[in-house]
Order: structure tokens, then C-alpha cells, then sequence
């Protein structure tokens, strides 16, 4: 694209409007640390503060060692880092074979597969919330760390596989034959010379699918019942829920250390998940 | 892997079919299996009485009766279109705007606007919703002290979540703002495909910024934002946790249910699980009805 350089009163107007966007994203996230650094008596006082300059750390304290309602931080943690950690793992392996199967094979149901494959992404877990529920009620896996992950898998695979299958594709099959040629069977080809060429791909998929178990909310209010069992984003609902919505400050905290594992692991791959979400939608 | 006498597994082993398994049955339990569960479910009697252990009773159609003669169920319809349109409209308005931004802004500031969308796209939907359910707080909430300063009259103990019209209009804040950056980096990826050569030899010849933007631009990046569009209209028709959330911290769940939230109501608190399945039915079909467009555009371009 040739660079048009805009005239001075032009390229003014178009700074200024970019600083207004800026400061749209990013105000309420500032505003939600801001607000959890603060005592609880100026967050809720008539004059906001719109710098911690009483900085204090006692809501962070508190949210973690004080628990409200019946679900503690800790235990909500330790369940969120699991259930995500097994999924994150389970999505990328699985959707990696079967990318593989509907890239570098030809077979006659796998139209088929790719059909359905499209069809179940666009089903609505909503939809399906009560009879999972009953499925997995069946199968006594409610309450259960391998439950709440396998619905967490399946709901990410079909995206998964669909972006993978496009990275597997842009491999050349050339690499897989000439392992083999040299002895590998060809899953010794798959495993050492296309798993690792994946990396962007692997990196993308596996944001998206941290990002989807990290923050899911209603599978886990309905399939982890008990307070043990908890994950955050349902300790922050009981949260907001205990404290009536009363205790701003605290509640802002817990928001926080919901938010900043997702934001950090946001930042750090992010060029690599724009360009692997990207890549699917635009053809050069 | 250098072994000079290799068992050949056997021929099913050998083809794609193991490489489908892990992946085929987890989807056909968790999301398959379900899926049938619900429609049958739709067709039976299934209440508390059922819940606690009675045989489940076949009805035929019979929720499906209940529910489209229900004028609950279609003020509940009604508004999720209505949400759905306003929030899609703003989203893909705000964001190819943005993108169109973006391409016109030196670097520095190109990467400023990246970074706070990034950041506003990263933030979990929920904590987001709790965010903005406090900037938008009746006594110490930003929005209304800042009115208050503004305008001059007191808007101070003024409740947004109470009148299901700024209800909503919250909750399109919320979604809007979450839904832009991922148009935006879209769209943007897609601007920065069009040739320049075409765009000058446009100029050259006559056009303005406007119909070159209408006769060159639009055709090239027309398919992104189709796909887009029907993105968008998937994800702002089941929206769930914000407006689920945004109850939570005020407002009538009554005047403000959306589908996806109004299935799970009749289903949990109502206790009619049948009615509750119809419903979900009626949701699969919608969204499957809408996306047929995306799903054949998909599989053309796969046999291409």
C-alpha cells in the first residue's frame, strides 16, 4: 500500500482520534487496577480517584485470604490452572492427529468430517448446557477436574483443528517422505519433523484454547457444584454476589487476578495469534 | 527412529482412521451425544417429577406447542434479534472504521491503538461485565459522577440496570467493546491486502476517497467481512455471560433475559427440562440457519 502521506491539520485530526481509541480500550481495564489499589473508603467516596495515589494492597490480602461466600481463592485457583492446563494439552494433541488425518490423507468420508466438523462449531453450547450436564451426570464425571476439561476439548477442537489443519497444509509432505525415506514410520515422520514446524500454528491454537477454558464461566457454574470444585470466573460471580456488590475495591482486585493471567499470556503471543486467526479468514 | 525390521501394523491402523479417533470421540461424547440427548428430551414431558427419578413421558411436539405460543418465549426472540442487530451494526461500524484508521497512522501511533484494543480483547468476558457494571454503578459509579459534572443535574443514585432499555444499552458497551478488536485486526489485515497500484491508478484516473474506497477497496476485502459479519451475528445472538452477569450485579432478569439466558432459566429455575430442550432446538437451528451461508462459502473454498 503506498503511503499517502495525509496533510498537517489531517494527520492531526487522525492522531488525536487514535488517542480517543486508545484510551476507550484500555480506560476500564485501568480503571479495574486502579480501583483494586485503592482503600476501600476512596474507591467508594464521591470524588474518585483516578490515581492509586493511596496505594494500598490490603484488597488484594483480603480477596485472597478472607474468603467470601463459600468458594476461597485458592482451592479456585488451583482447579482454573488444571482443568485449563488438561484441556489446552488434550485440544492441541487431539486436534493435531486429526489435522494430520484430513490434510495428508485422501478418504472417502472426509468431506464428511470436514462437514461436520463446520456444523458442530456452530452449535451453541448454551444450547447444550442441560443435557451435557445429564451426559456427564451419567458417566459421574460432574464435579470432576476431567469432566469440565473434556467439555472445554471438545468445544475448542473444532476450531483447532480447522486452524491446525491450515498450518499442516502450508508444510510440505516433501520433509514427512524424506524422514521416511531415511527409516522413520511415517508417525515418526508426523511426530519429529511436523510437530516441531508447527510452532505458530501450535502457538495459536493453544492461545485460543487457554483463553476459552481460562475464562469460561457457565459450564463451570453447572458442572462444578461443588464449593471445592469451583473455577475463578465462578468465584468471582459468588464474589460480586457475597459482597452485594457493595465492596468495589476488593471486588476490583478479584477481577484483576482473574484478568492478568489471560492478559499477560495475551501480550506475550499476540502477534503470532493475530497472524494464525488471520491467516484463516484472509487469502493473499 | 532407525529399526531395520519394522512390524507393519494392520491396514486400518495404517490409514487415517486412528489419527481421527481421540479428537471424533471426544467431540461425538461431549458435544454429539448431547446434542441428541436434547432433542429427544424436546419431544418428552420432562419436569421436576422427572428430574427425581419418574420415566420421562413422549409428547410429540407438544413443548414445541408451548413454546411458540408462549408470547414470553417471542419478547425473549424479539430482543436477542434486536440486541444482536445493534450490537452487530456497532461492532463491525466501529471496527472496519478503525482498521481503515489504522492504515492511515504512522507506526507509533499505529501500535498504540493495537495495544489497547489487545487489551481490551484479552480481558475474560466477565470480569469485563463486572468492570463496567461499576463504572456504570448507581451511587459511586464514574458514569454518573462524571454526568453529574457535566450536565449540572444530579445524577448521582441514577440506575442504569433497572430500566431494562439502559440495561441493554450497557450491555452493548460491554459486548461492543470487546467484539471491536477482533474486527479491527481483522479488517486491518485485510486493507493492508489491497494493491496500491490500483488504488493510484484509480486516483490517476478521477476517483475520490470515496469511490475508490466503494469501487476498489470494498470489492477486495468484501469476503473478510462477510465472514465477519456472520461471526458476529453467531457470537452476539447467544450471548450469555455478560447479560448473565450484568444481572447478577442489577437489573430484572425477567425484562432483560436473552435466549441463552432464558434457556438456562426455564431449565434450571423453572425446572422444565423439555421446554427448555424445545427451546435450545429452536437456538441450534437459528444459529445453524444462519451459518449455512459461512459453512458452504468454507467448503467451496476447501474444494477450490
Amino acid at each position: 500500500m503506498s503511503r499517502r502521506t495525509a496533510r498537517r491539520p489531517a494527520r492531526l485530526v487522525l492522531n488525536v482520534i487514535a488517542v480517543v481509541v486508545f484510551v476507550a480500550s484500555v480506560f476500564p481495564v485501568y480503571w479495574m487496577v486502579n480501583s483494586s489499589l485503592l482503600p476501600a473508603s476512596a474507591v467508594s467516596s464521591s470524588t474518585p480517584h483516578l490515581f492509586p495515589d493511596l496505594f494500598t494492597l490490603k484488597n488484594y490480602v483480603a480477596v485472597i485470604l478472607e474468603p467470601k461466600g463459600d468458594i476461597r481463592f485458592l482451592p479456585a485457583l488451583g482447579t482454573s490452572l488444571l482443568v485449563t492446563g488438561v484441556s489446552v494439552v488434550a485440544a492441541l494433541l487431539f486436534a493435531f492427529l486429526a489435522a494430520l488425518a484430513l490434510t495428508r490423507f485422501r478418504f472417502r468420508s472426509r468431506r464428511g468430517f470436514i462437514v461436520a466438523l463446520l456444523v458442530i462449531q456452530m452449535v451453541p453450547p448454551e444450547a447444550l448446557l442441560i443435557s451435557t450436564y445429564r451426559v456427564l451426570d451419567g458417566w459421574h464425571l460432574i464435579n470432576s477436574v476431567i469432566g469440565l476439561s473434556l467439555v472445554y476439548t471438545a468445544t475448542v477442537l473444532p476450531f483447532t483443528v480447522w486452524t491446525l489443519r491450515g498450518f499442516v497444509n502450508g508444510i510440505p509432505a516433501e520433509l514427512e517422505e524424506a524422514a521416511m525415506v531415511d527409516g522413520c514410520s511415517r508417525m515418526g515422520a508426523f511426530w519429529r519433523v511436523t510437530f516441531p514446524l508447527l510452532g505458530p500454528g501450535l502457538a495459536a491454537t493453544g492461545v485460543f484454547a487457554f483463553i476459552q477454558s481460562w475464562n469460561e464461566f457457565i459450564y463451570a457454574l453447572v458442572v462444578m457444584t461443588r464449593p471445592d470444585s469451583r473455577t475463578l470466573p465462578v468465584w468471582l460471580r459468588a464474589f460480586v454476589q457475597a459482597t452485594k456488590a457493595t465492596d468495589w475495591a476488593q471486588i476490583m482486585a478479584a477481577s484483576t487476578l482473574l484478568a492478568i493471567p489471560v492478559i499477560v499470556f495475551f501480550l506475550i503471543v499476540q502477534g503470532r495469534m493475530t497472524s494464525g486467526l488471520v491467516a484463516g479468514a484472509v487469502k493473499g | 527412529m532407525s529399526t531395520a525390521v519394522r512390524r507393519r501394523p494392520p491396514a486400518f491402523l495404517r490409514g487415517p482412521l486412528p489419527l481421527l479417533v481421540p479428537a471424533g470421540v471426544v467431540v461425538a461424547a461431549i458435544t454429539g451425544w448431547p446434542l441428541v440427548q436434547l432433542v429427544i428430551m424436546s419431544l418428552q414431558e420432562f419436569g421436576r417429577a422427572q428430574i427425581f427419578g419418574a420415566p420421562p413421558e413422549w409428547v410429540g411436539l407438544a413443548n414445541y406447542v408451548d413454546v411458540f405460543t408462549d408470547p414470553t418465549f417471542w419478547a425473549v426472540l424479539g430482543r436477542s434479534l434486536a440486541f444482536c442487530a445493534v450490537n452487530v451494526v456497532a461492532t463491525m461500524v466501529l471496527g472496519v472504521a478503525i482498521a481503515a484508521l489504522m492504515t492511515r497512522l504512522s507506526r507509533g501511533f499505529r501500535g498504540l491503538v493495537s495495544a489497547g484494543l489487545l487489551l481490551a480483547w484479552a480481558m475474560p468476558p466477565l470480569a469485563a461485565t463486572v468492570v463496567w457494571g461499576w463504572l456504570f454503578d448507581t451511587d459511586s459509579g464514574l458514569v454518573n459522577y462524571l454526568l453529574t459534572l457535566v450536565t449540572g443535574s444530579d445524577w448521582m443514585g441514577h440506575s442504569w440496570l433497572f430500566n431494562p432499555v439502559s440495561f441493554y444499552f450497557v450491555a452493548t458497551v460491554i459486548v461492543t467493546w470487546q467484539s471491536i478488536p477482533f474486527v479491527a485486526f481483522t479488517a486491518y489485515a485485510a486493507l493492508t491486502q489491497v494493491p496500491g497500484e490500483v488504488l493510484e491508478a484509480a486516483s490517476l484516473d478521477g476517483a475520490g476517497a470515496v469511490s475508490r474506497f466503494r469501487l476498489v477497496t470494498l470489492p477486495f476485502i468484501r469476503s473478510v467481512l462477510v465472514v465477519l459479519l456472520v461471526l458476529q451475528i453467531i457470537w452476539d445472538m447467544r450471548v450469555f455471560t455478560q447479560i448473565y452477569a450484568l444481572q447478577t450485579i442489577g437489573g430484572l432478569a425477567e425484562a432483560t433475559n436473552t435466549i441463552g439466558v432464558y434457556i438456562y432459566a426455564v431449565s434450571t429455575k423453572g425446572g422444565d427440562l423439555g421446554a427448555g430442550g424445545a427451546i435450545a432446538v429452536v437456538l441450534v437451528v437459528i444459529m445453524l440457519a444462519i451459518s449455512s451461508y459461512y459453512i458452504r462459502a468454507t467448503l467451496r473454498e476447501e474444494e477450490a
